[in-house]
């Protein structure tokens, strides 16, 4: 099994909100990132594929095909982007870092034709980053 | 599909290889040049990486506001700016090697409250990483 990974950057704006937390509430969770003008990253998004290479072409993917793929599903909808109001797949949801990283993986999973997705990593900047991989899921509900 | 969160830290700090047990040969032997006895320094980078449930009602595992403040308490107060033999009392009797540090680190911060501890990863240069699993700490 081999692991290929292409690596994107996108730039979007998002803030944290919660509509049921009162205002306190959510300038207590969320501090700064609460400022309803919002704020934005450059993110990097590496995307990792397994697979056998095709002994055809010794590739697993072309990753020109997963060039355009990223292309289509994570640039097309959140490049200069307001995560909060622009991504039907992040509606109703806070845009952390995990939730970006989940639904790219609900995007991309789906449209895999040659090997597997592997992992999803989604940097909001250097020093923080998201990872999601397959494997039994860790409780998309509620905190334990 | 499982989600992980990671947070990269940096500390500063001081430390020499040596083994009380070895001769002053056998040290400088096995160490080399990390067994000077004045010790040396490193810009560590140090990667938190923890797993949990995604609370809806903040899409976080974990908040930072809960996490930064627990890091530079259990670790980052002790280790940065520090000489590690001299100031961590692990290392009085434990070589500071990244190996140990890693432990070290993994068993201050595996009683975090709001996640689980999932890896500890610390780059001791930009050519050298160390990294401890939460299976593998026993």
């Amino acid at each position: 099994m081999i692991r290929i990974t292409r690596k994107v950057e996108f730039a979007a704006s998002h803030f944290y909100h919660n509509p049921n937390f009162s205002p306190e509430e959510n300038r207590r969770v969320f501090g700064k990132c609460n400022n309803p003008h919002g704020h934005g990253h450059n993110y990097t998004l590496e995307v990792t594929i397994a697979g056998e290479p095709d002994p055809a072409t010794g590739m697993v993917l072309d990753l020109k095909e997963l060039k355009e793929l990223l292309e289509r599903e994570v640039m097309d909808r959140m490049d200069h982007r307001h995560l909060n109001y622009e991504v039907p797949e992040l509606a109703g949801k806070i845009p952390t870092c995990e939730n970006i990283a989940a639904a790219i993986w609900q995007l991309l999973e789906p449209k895999i034709t040659r090997g597997k997705l592997d992992r999803v990593r989604v940097y909001e900047s250097a020093s923080l980053f998201a990872d999601c991989t397959a494997g039994s899921t860790n409780g998309a509900g509620k905190r334990a | 599909m499982k989600i992980s969160l990671t947070r990269r830290y940096d500390f500063a700090a001081s430390h020499r290889l040596h083994a009380p047990r070895l001769s002053d040969a056998e040290n400088q032997r096995i160490y080399g040049k990390c067994n000077n006895p004045y010790g040396h320094g490193h810009n560590y980078a140090l990667e938190v990486t923890l797993t949990g449930p995604v609370d809806p009602a903040t899409g976080m595992i974990a908040n930072l506001g809960d996490l930064d403040p627990f890091v530079e308490r259990e670790v980052l107060a002790a280790f940065d700016q520090k000489n590690l033999n001299e100031e961590v009392a692990e290392f009085r009797t434990t070589v500071p090697t990244t190996e140990n540090v890693c432990r070290e680190i993994f068993r201050r911060l595996k009683g975090f409250p709001a996640a689980r501890l999932e890896r500890v990863r610390i780059e001791e240069t930009s050519k050298n990483s160390f990294e401890i699993g939460a299976e593998e700490f026993a």
